[in-house]
């Protein structure tokens, strides 16, 4: 039995996500998807499970052509996929949501399906209470459940994306012989990832994807500075950064835990100087986010202290975070930063504290006039915000930054934007961060952390796994830090 | 007081098979708002259409198609070209409206074919119970069908869990091979069948006749029901007897207080706020927790998707 | 969506609305052109039956310009029913039991309509943001206890002297009577029609130049942005609610102290779900309400016509006015999903 996927090409409006992947794969291995946040890894498994239908290519497995315009589809012809977020129904037991979607009688005959379900979980070494709501397992238990399911139902291409994220390290052990025991049996397994040391630990060969091609691809081993340099190309050039002299701590975070979905940071201190700029690097969903929703109040700490400028903001609300001189821009720019059917003008005065009740439109159109040039957004003053290009958008929401700001929280600045916005977004954050002002800002792109932070803190399976200077650390340690290794 | 309990459970009957059929349409994620409008419209169809052919179940069929094929605008409007659910459930909710007093004019005041009573053999013989349960006539004993087939369909077979999937988180449902927007749209139809088949049983058996103001609220009060009900067939069931009781009481309390009986029958609404309220109290989402064994039967939670168009990418 | 494509799919939606009505017509045997003429006649067809018209467009364009305020919050007031109801009741309060002279009855009536109104419409928002209840229900609830308790007042302790009718209180005095104007020997409502003018030009001017409307309508488009913003979202949900049930409540003013003269079981006249119609025809638009609410109106006052003289329900006017906003509402949604492909490039996901 072989997996091969020829010349999938896949485009979102003017992305490509998958630009000519072919990628051929034996039975009984354990295959690595490599790339990193953006590669298009995830668009390919969804095309391969009936997710997405792709524009052009073939998927053959065991010589058939095999028709995937809907998941059923690719269910019928044995591939089976763990979303990253466990697709599973929160408020029904383990069993309903073992049997859902399977095929069967009408009649739905809990006993026996009750019966398979023991049976195929202890085959897999899995225990599970099946009238326990699946609301309160954990990532993990819902993932076993998920396979479970899956091989319940034939599957002979098991596609994991992303599995490790928000589980424990237990539970990763565990899964790992999980799928190197699935792989004995034959199966084709596809391990999606960003983890080298996972994808070095587990898998026999390896797929190296960037921007919707694939870059290289091999037997395991493979030298782990190899994969580095395919997964991120050859950008670790630090250029020289200007040394700012730093001011006073003015953010400082002490015994702080923070419990969020999946995530539980513990014990966690950390003091940000006036002027300092601090990355937060690591996979998505390792607590970074938490860190920054804390910061903006959006977040309570279950214990510990949060102090501003020598004032406690533990306890304050979000808008006495905001009070305070606290700025926050999520990474969704037009979920929860812009706000749709609503122009440029309008956004300004949303912003401005000066605006009066009665709007002034001839003045607001012309703060709208020279804010979008200052900025050079590409728009008009009367321009929706979701008119917009991400580019755009994120200069807009630059341009909203009050002035008087001592700390600025960003979740992926730059994400998606093109090279000149992203280097234009770091001018303006460099120079707020020359008035005094401090940042803090979570990205995926090593190049970006070592750019331009001071100081870099590496987050790992929801902990802080390394805190370095960024002049003293270049994009392989980033590579082996993020991936949850120290460097040898 | 038997006779006032069997008289309880007649006049739940329609609203009872109208609720269950919303139940259905929402456990799927669509909201068919119309009802209000369905119930009057079918009804009105119901009627003529039994009154020209001369024979109650004609009218039923009818009633049922009017109920189906409105439900089927809103599918297709909110699942094909994505318009508001609820905006579109609001217009047909008064279109329907008029449109039943408009084509029904000339058959107000008139006599049409009625639904015979049919008591059943031997168990109407049962002392209590019989002549309350038992001593009906088939649009009654549909209501109890409706209630133990649509228990059954959720907790009991493959599409029944399956619907409770797509109303649920349409994309896992989708991903595990479901086709939710061809079921979305098939159940929102049954649903609407079953909203018109309602409609046919208040102008053919519980009211005979048609006027405009026949189902008055009728469809509002089901809508509200199966809220109420926390989308379980069984506690919207409780619910519509509840609210059949109430109706009975007012209509029996007209004699005590001549002066009361037009304020009587808006009375079941603060009640109704009052019941939302409480089902969504803190007190009441924990009992749930409490006891686990009835989790399905004490939650208050919506479908998580209703309301939301799945897209595919 | 272009928009002129736009444009071309309203008009289509208006035509295929009509052709439909002329249809339905055919259908039960009436002479369909006569019926649509009767409609235009009996709507502005003389100056009488124009200041009739124009009576009954006051309050429907009251109650409309309070729910463009809640719709740009994002809220589905259907409790504007109840609303209309107990501004009508609070005002038929103020009328029974103030006396004095018109200067001083009618404004104060006014105002106990608004404050009637903005109290109904805020217990169905209070409801929403701290029982959970949507405002869909609560305010529907809200409705059918409002027309029960306007019932119960005209049956039980407001009745006429001595009988028990459904037919409405005493007449009112006439100091409590919105003042008429003579001219061209017809009575005009200048009086409501002035309010209604001043509500939509109130509400125009709320959403397009004050910062509280800008930022109503940031809520209502995005409320977590809006949080994130530091907008307090609850306060201005509930501000939302008041100014619609405020409107409202004036618009029962109207009906019961320029119209009836009384208070009626049915006071609101149906006019707070067809001025949901009209918004949402209107597109949600402050301006654009005056005029459909004008057609929409016509349609119903002319419709009355029907009965009289060809005996055709009135209903037809309901009917017709239902099918077009269904009609333009579906050819909107076909314009944009075959349409704008087209025209317009995909959004990125």
């Amino acid at each position: 039995m072989s997996l091969e996927i020829r010349d999938i090409y896949k485009h979102f409006g003017p992305v490509r996500a998958s630009d000519g992947v072919s990628i051929t794969i034996q039975e009984g291995s354990l295959h690595g998807i490599l790339g990193e946040n953006g590669a298009g890894k995830s668009t390919l498994m969804k095309i391969l499970s009936g997710f997405y239908s792709a524009d052009s290519g073939e998927v053959i497995l065991n010589g058939d052509v095999l028709d995937l315009s809907s998941p059923a589809d690719a269910i019928a012809a044995g591939i089976g996929m763990l979303h990253q977020d466990p697709l599973v129904f929160l408020p029904m037991t383990v069993l309903d949501n073992f049997a859902l979607g399977s095929p069967g009688t009408v009649r739905l005959d809990r006993t026996e399906v009750r019966k398979e379900l023991e049976r195929v979980s202890s085959e897999l070494g899995f225990e599970f209470d099946p009238s326990r709501l699946a609301r309160s397992l954990t990532i993990g238990e819902r993932q076993q459940l998920s396979i479970t399911r899956l091989m319940w139902l034939g599957a002979k291409v098991l596609i994991f994306d992303e599995p490790t994220t928000g589980i424990s390290a237990t539970q990763r052990l565990q899964l790992f012989d999980t799928l190197r025991k699935l792989a004995e049996h034959g199966l084709i397994v596809l391990f999606v990832s960003h983890k080298l040391e996972e994808v070095e630990d587990l898998c026999d060969s390896v797929t190296v994807i960037r921007q919707g091609k694939v870059v290289y691809e091999a037997e395991m081993p493979v030298p782990a500075e190899t994969l580095v340099e395919k997964m991120f190309g050859k950008v670790f050039v630090v250029q020289g950064r200007e040394a700012v002299p730093l001011g006073q701590p003015v953010l400082r975070l002490a015994n702080i835990d923070l419990k969020e979905d999946t995530t539980h940071l513990e014990n966690l201190n950390l003091e940000v100087a006036s002027g300092e700029v601090v990355g937060l690097a690591g996979l998505e969903g390792s607590g970074q986010r938490a860190l920054l929703r804390a910061c903006a109040g959006l977040l309570e700490p279950a214990s510990g202290s949060l102090e501003l400028d020598g004032v406690s903001l533990t306890k304050a609300s979000y808008r006495g975070h905001l009070a305070a001189g606290v700025h926050y821009l999520p990474a969704g720019r037009l979920e929860e930063g812009l706000i749709e059917g609503i122009s440029i003008t309008e956004h300004l005065v949303l912003a401005s504290d000066d605006s009066t009740f009665f709007i002034d439109w001839k003045a607001a159109r012309k703060v709208a006039e020279t804010e979008i040039e200052d900025y050079s957004i590409k728009g008009t003053p009367s321009s929706s915000a979701e008119d917009l290009s991400g580019g755009n958008q994120q200069r807009l929401l630059l341009s909203m930054i009050p002035d008087e700001v001592k700390l600025l929280l960003l979740e992926h600045p730059t994400r998606g934007l093109d090279v000149e916005s992203a280097a234009y977004v770091w001018t303006r954050l460099l120079a707020r961060r020359a008035e005094g002002t401090s940042v803090i800002f979570a990205s995926a792109d090593l190049d970006e952390l070592l750019r331009y932070s001071d100081r870099i803190v590496v987050f790992f399976a929801g902990e802080v796994f390394a805190v370095r200077d960024a002049s003293g650390t270049d994009g392989e340690e980033l590579g082996y830090l993020i991936g949850g290794k120290e460097r040898v | 007081m038997e006779a006032t309990f069997n008289s309880i459970i007649a006049a739940a009957a329609p609203l009872i098979i109208a609720s269950m059929g919303e139940t259905i349409t929402e456990k799927s994620g669509v909201i068919n708002l119309s009802l209000e409008g369905s119930i009057r419209l079918s009804a009105m169809t119901a009627f003529a259409v039994a009154f020209w052919v001369g024979h109650a179940l004609v009218g039923f069929v009818a009633a049922a198609l009017v109920g189906a094929a409105i439900a089927a605008i809103i599918a297709y409007s909110s699942i094909g070209l994505k318009l508001n659910q609820i905006a579109v459930g609001f217009v047909l909710t008064l279109l329907a409206i008029d449109l039943a007093s408009f084509l029904g004019d000339s058959f107000v005041g008139e006599r049409g074919p009625r639904v015979p009573p049919l008591p059943i053999p031997f168990l109407s013989d049962i002392p209590f119970f019989g002549k309350v349960f038992f001593d009906q006539d088939l649009v009654v004993y549909f209501s109890f069908l409706t209630i133990a087939a649509t228990w059954w369909f959720f907790y009991r077979t493959r599409p029944g869990l399956n619907i409770q999937g797509i109303g649920e988180r349409p994309a896992a449902a989708f991903a595990r091979g479901v086709n939710v927007n061809k079921l979305r749209f098939w159940y929102t139809v049954l649903g609407g069948a079953m909203v018109g088949i309602a409609g046919a049983a208040y102008s053919l058996d519980v009211k005979l006749g048609w006027r405009e103001t026949l189902t008055l609220n009728l469809g509002w009060i089901a809508l509200a029901m199966v809220i109420f009900g926390g989308w379980h067939p069984l506690r919207v069931a409780l619910g519509a007897y509840m609210f059949g009781a109430l109706q009975v009481l007012a209509f029996q309390l007209q004699d005590v207080f001549p002066g009361v009986s037009q304020v009587l029958p808006v009375a079941p609404f603060p009640l109704m706020i009052l019941a939302l309220v409480f089902v969504y109290s803190d007190w009441f989402s924990k009992l749930g927790d409490r006891f686990p064994r009835m989790r399905n039967l004490l939650g208050s939670e919506a479908p998580a998707g209703l309301g939301q168009v799945f897209e595919r990418e | 969506m272009t928009r002129s494509l736009r444009l071309t799919a309203t008009a289509v939606g208006f035509v295929a609305a009509l052709v439909f009505g002329i249809l339905l017509l055919i259908a039960i045997g009436a002479p369909p052109f006569e019926a649509l003429g009767l409609i235009v006649e009996g709507s502005v067809g003389s100056l009488s039956k124009l200041s009739v018209t124009l009576l009954a467009w006051s309050p429907l364009i009251l109650a409309a310009a309070g729910l463009v305020v809640t719709f740009a919050a994002g809220l589905w007031n259907i409790g504007v029913e109840g609303q209309v109801i107990v501004g009508a009741i609070a005002a038929s309060w103020v009328a029974r039991s103030i006396p004095g002279p018109v200067w001083a009855v009618v404004p104060a009536t006014i105002v106990a309509g608004a404050i009637g109104g903005a109290l109904w419409a805020l217990l169905a928002g209070v409801l929403k943001t701290h029982g959970h209840v949507h405002e869909i229900f609560g305010g529907l609830g809200l409705d059918f206890v409002a027309a029960g308790f306007a019932t119960y007042l005209v049956i039980g302790p407001w009745k006429r002297a001595g009988v028990a009718s459904t037919s409405g209180t005493d007449i009112f005095r006439e100091e409590a009577w919105m003042p008429e104007f003579e001219a061209f020997g017809v009575s005009w409502p200048v009086l409501p029609v002035l309010l209604g003018v001043a509500s939509v030009i109130v509400v125009w001017l709320l959403l397009r130049g004050t910062l509280f409307g800008l930022k109503l309508k940031a809520v209502g488009s995005n409320t977590y942005s809006s949080y994130l913003r530091g907008i307090p979202t609850n306060r201005y949900l509930l501000g939302a609610f008041a100014i619609g049930g405020a409107l409202a409540g004036v618009a029962g003013t109207v009906q019961v102290t320029a119209f009836h003269h009384k208070l009626v079981p049915a006071i609101s006249g149906g006019y707070g779900f067809l001025a949901i119609l009209v918004v949402l025809l209107a597109g949600f638009s402050a301006v654009a309400i005056a005029p459909i609410a004008f057609f929409f109106v016509a349609i119903s006052v002319g419709s009355t016509q029907l009965d009289l003289r060809l005996g055709i329900d009135s209903a037809f006017g309901g009917v017709l006015q239902g099918v077009i906003v269904l009609f333009v509402l579906l050819a909107g949604g076909w314009a944009a999903k075959y349409g704008s492909n087209t025209l317009t490039p995909r959004k990125e996901p």
